[in-house]
């Protein structure tokens, strides 16, 4: 049988993190007491009426404009009418046929849509079963209730799940960036669905697609589009069919199940919401949204491909996370006489290294080390000042103290042998005490030059040039 | 003290800036005229301090009675039905914060249609409300406590809510003015939703001159309700004499079909006496009017089955035993909570929403709905005003029309078409009638229909007919008024 194909399509959910709910004037809030944050309107009263929260509109114009979507110029909601006790009025407010944003692109993917709406509120089903089925009762939370969403939908693009949960991430950071959501997928306030299908390698024609829920990381993200891929590959591949249903992804197990049908969608009976007007964005709105575009992952990560040559994945790294980027800039910014990969690689590499070590610190920006600093490091090590090794011993004090990285190199007594003789005196005395060694090297096995270049190390605490060390053994023995 | 509840609001306001009369004393001898209804008229009444949250420390104009649609804070609040038995809301409706923010006193909570769906008034599910002109013939409805108080002698003015003729239809079987302003001039915030996209609040009253004042009192934008905008100005109470040079158009689509000989005669004399006044009248068409109710009882059970959704039992209102889930819980809740005509409408709305049938019910209806606005709009580029019978007949028998629900629909023949244009349109009293089948006679109502938002030239019109009309009779008993 040919090869199946993945295809796989993304639907985002993202809190916006406005001060208020979406249609009514309650707080938002995580974590607080349960339904604290209620009004006769969030609650669903009888009489009340929704109001749309500018603010969620301007989020939502930013979201348009950094996934490059086309906005209409009068969108409008709707009502997608279900039972369910988490929709106190019996149905959500989103928009429908015409979305607030069209189609757009991140990366190599295309958007399909964004649109407003709100959130349901939280269910809390006491029992085993952790869901309504099976449940001894259940309390209903309306904090959430109301919150503003934004869903994102994208075109069928993706090709794997590796793929998937690494572009949910550019698009995690893109949102973050644009600060109008916390993007927290364990808080909820990021919700990432899979639609999900298999075909015949090169075909054109689109599999019955499941929906995957219930992924809130990126590795359950990963690992449930993964198990799903496997199950439709071996269904199709026994002969069978994919029936279109709705999946819950365990994480506990990773396991797939289907969401009974009562929890489905039936027929939401859709019709244009009369309690609201469209929402007509004015030009000055649009551009405000345009304007305040920080520049994005996507954007910086080109720059530095094209203006300082790094290469595709260090600059992207660099270019995830906006405070990293910022440091990166302002170190290379400092180091004048070295090459921005130079510099790319220490904050990547060796800098990212010692702030993993730390544990608790987690960015640059939070650590005592200052950019200048840095800079004035890569240079010393650039300069043969110290050794790279040295180099890495000055970083973990900065890190952590922070200061003058020439003043530490003096403290620590890490400053490069510079005298030639003294250098000599070391390798030869290395030389003698590692007889066996100088004998093999002499006979031509270059690999046992390790031993003497380590004894060498060890007694001058790291503080000679590998470089300089090997060429004083070959001299000294003649090799 | 009949004396006192003789003057009508505006009189009885002028009497109040005069010094002349006390307003807080005026306002207690009504809630004494209140405590005598025999009508089945309140759902509720303030006999005295008994809602502290919309009490009026110093009232300055006529106590008001309020449809028991309006949410108000403490004060039991029903909509006429059983699965909101005993809800007291936590807010007040902008309508009624409105009329305590002019120094209105609440009289009271008037008897209604369940959810505003009927036009007898029998729909209640605390029984039918009594006309005050024939105890054994309905006021009309869904506004039909409203427009019994008034016309009873129970209070001296009120709102409703018209939906497809629940102000109109009721004032003019009960002998009195209804106004449906333009949708959005007044907020919907606090009315409990029947259908959204044509429910609006308005005044029923003795005369178009307190329909006036009780529409400046209430009009206005508000930032709770996006479709409300307010008027263009406030009202200013009518003081046209004469019609001259005003166009009346009579839309033969509606008035060619069959309704009581003697509802027609009262409209031809009210004709001849628009003309009398220096009017002119035209026939005008509308040619899709007339599928109006066609289109009306499709897009507001549509409206009306999403809106009623939320009465399920778990956050406020009745709630069933149930041994089950949460869908049995709603379900029970829903069964025994709503009334028939109100399981009715919420399955015709659901059928016409649901997937597959949506384009043919309520697509097809949308599409009417537009027709008809336009054609208004064609009809006023000839005409001032389009003028019909409010009524196809007088006011009915009580059972007379229950067991035929469509016979019921007709009712709003007349009406329905201004709501769905979202237009002005007042019901004035234009005469009196004798019934199909004899009897005593009963008020018949005139239709006056203005353009959006031209509710002062239509105010004024409808003070010149009224005028010219004369119409004087009161139900018998009633000396209020």
């Amino acid at each position: 049988m040919a090869e199946l194909e993945a295809v796989i399509g993304l639907e985002i959910h993202v809190q916006l993190a406005t001060r208020t709910k979406m249609f009514c004037g309650c707080e938002l809030s995580f974590g607080d007491e349960p339904n604290v944050h209620t009004c006769p309107v969030c609650l669903a009263h009888p009489g009340v009426l929704p109001v749309v929260n500018e603010q969620a509109v301007r989020f939502a114009l930013r979201i348009a404009a950094a996934l490059e979507c086309k906005v209409a110029p009068r969108s409008i909601f709707h009502r997608k009418n279900y039972f369910y006790p988490d929709s106190p009025k019996a149905y959500q407010i989103s928009q429908y046929d015409i979305p607030i944003a069209g189609a757009g692109r991140l990366g190599d993917v295309r958007i399909h849509r964004a649109h407003l709406e709100e959130d349901a509120a939280k269910m809390i089903h006491v029992g085993e079963s952790g869901r309504i089925h099976g449940s001894g009762a259940s309390l209903v939370d309306f904090n959430r209730g109301g919150t503003p969403l934004v869903e994102i939908v994208t075109e069928p693009d993706l090709r794997s799940a590796a793929e998937a949960a690494s572009w949910a991430r550019l698009l995690r950071e893109t949102v973050r960036q644009l600060g109008v959501s916390d993007v927290n997928m364990e808080e909820g306030s990021l919700r990432v669905d899979g639609n999900i299908s298999v075909r015949l390698a090169g075909s054109e024609e689109l599999g019955t697609k499941t929906e995957l829920k219930n992924m809130n990381s990126f590795r359950f993200l990963e690992r449930g589009i993964e198990a799903e891929l496997a199950r439709q590959r071996e269904l199709i591949e026994a002969g069978g069919k994919v029936e279109q249903e709705t999946l819950h992804f365990h994480p506990e197990d990773g396991s797939l199940h289907p969401l009974r049908s009562k929890e489905e969608a039936h027929d939401y009976r859709y019709f244009p919401e009369p309690d609201l007007v469209p929402i007509a964005p004015t030009e000055a709105m649009l551009r405000e949204a345009r304007e305040s575009l920080p520049e994005l992952p996507a954007a910086r990560a080109e720059r530095y491909r094209e203006q300082l040559g790094l290469p595709e994945d260090v600059a992207a790294l660099l270019a995830a996370d906006p405070e990293t980027a910022f440091f990166f800039e302002r170190v290379n910014g400092e180091a004048d006489d070295i090459e921005p990969r130079v510099v790319a690689n220490w904050v990547t590499g060796e800098l990212a290294a010692v702030l993993r070590q730390g544990g608790k610190v987690a960015n640059a920006s939070d650590s005592k080390v200052e950019p200048e600093s840095l800079a004035a490091l890569i240079a010393m090590v650039h300069e043969k000042k110290i050794s790279h090794s040295s180099g890495k011993a000055v970083l973990v004090a900065l890190v952590l103290e922070g200061g003058d990285p020439a003043a530490i190199v003096e403290r620590e007594g890490l400053a490069q042998i510079s005298d030639s003789g003294e250098l000599e005196s070391i390798v030869a005395a290395a030389v003698e005490a590692n007889p066996e060694a100088a004998e093999q090297i002499r006979a031509g096995n270059d690999k046992a030059i390790g031993a003497i270049v380590g004894a060498v190390m060890k007694e001058t605490k790291g503080r000679a040039d590998g470089g300089e060390v090997n060429r004083l053994i070959r001299e000294q023995l003649g090799a | 003290m009949s004396e006192l509840l003789a003057l009508t609001a505006l009189e009885a306001h002028r009497a109040m800036v005069a010094g002349e009369l006390d307003a807080s004393e005026y306002a207690d001898a009504w809630r004494g005229a209140a405590a005598g209804d025999e009508l089945n008229a309140y759902l509720w009444r303030d006999e005295g301090g008994d809602a502290p949250a919309i009490a009026v420390e110093r009232p300055s104009i006529a106590p008001v009675a309020v449809k028991d649609i309006f949410c108000t804070e403490g004060v039991p609040t029903t909509a006429g039905s059983r699965i909101l038995e005993g809800y007291e809301p936590p807010y007040t409706a902008t309508a009624v914060r409105k009329l305590l923010e002019a120094g209105a006193p609440i009289l009271g909570k008037t008897n209604m249609d369940e959810f505003a769906m009927g036009s007898s008034n029998e729909n209640s599910a605390y029984g039918a409300v009594l006309n005050p002109w024939d105890r054994e013939r309905v006021p009309g409805g869904s506004s039909g406590g409203s427009a019994a108080v008034v016309a009873g002698g129970l209070a001296p003015w009120a709102i409703g809510t018209d939906t497809g003729g629940s102000i109109r239809q009721p004032a003019a079987l009960c002998g009195i003015v209804g106004l449906k302003p333009t949708y959005g001039a007044i907020s919907r915030y606090g009315m409990i939703a029947f259908a959204s996209s044509l429910d609006q609040c308005g005044p029923l009253t003795r005369d178009v001159s307190d329909a006036a004042l009780l529409l400046a009192i209430l009009q206005g934008g508000d930032r709770c309700d996006s479709t409300s905008v307010g008027l263009p100005k406030a009202p200013s109470l009518p003081d046209r004499e004469d019609l001259a040079g005003l166009r009346f158009g009579v839309p033969g689509d509606l008035t060619s079909h069959a309704f009581d000989p003697g509802v027609r005669a009262v409209f031809e004399s009210t004709l001849e006496k628009i003309e009398s006044l220096g009017g002119e009248i035209d026939t005008v068409a509308l040619p899709h009017a007339e599928h109006g109710i066609s289109a009306y009882y499709v897009i507001a059970p549509a409206e009306a089955s999403s809106n009623l959704a939320r009465y399920d039992g778990v956050r406020y209102g009745t709630r069933a035993e149930s041994s089950g889930d949460v869908i049995e819980m709603y379900e029970r809740t829903r069964a025994q909570g709503f009334g028939a005509e109100v399981k009715r409408r919420i399955m015709l709305g659901t059928y016409a929403l649901s997937s597959g049938y949506y384009e043919a019910y309520y697509g097809q209806a949308q599409k009417v709905r537009t027709k008809i606005a336009g054609d208004f709009e064609n009809a006023f580029d000839q005409v001032d005003f389009v003028v019909t019978p409010t009524s196809p007949s007088v006011a009915f028998k009580l059972g007379e029309k229950t067991a035929d629900p469509l016979a019921m629909y007709l009712n709003d023949f007349f009406t329905v078409p201004m709501s769905l244009a979202g237009i002005p349109a007042i019901s004035i009293p234009a005469g009196l009638a004798e019934p199909e089948g004899g009897g005593p006679k009963l008020p018949v109502g005139f239709q006056i229909a203005a353009p959006a938002f031209a509710e002062q030239k239509l105010l004024n019109a409808a003070y010149a007919l009224e005028q010219g009309i004369g119409f004087d009779a009161r139900p018998e008993g009633v000396s209020n008024g």
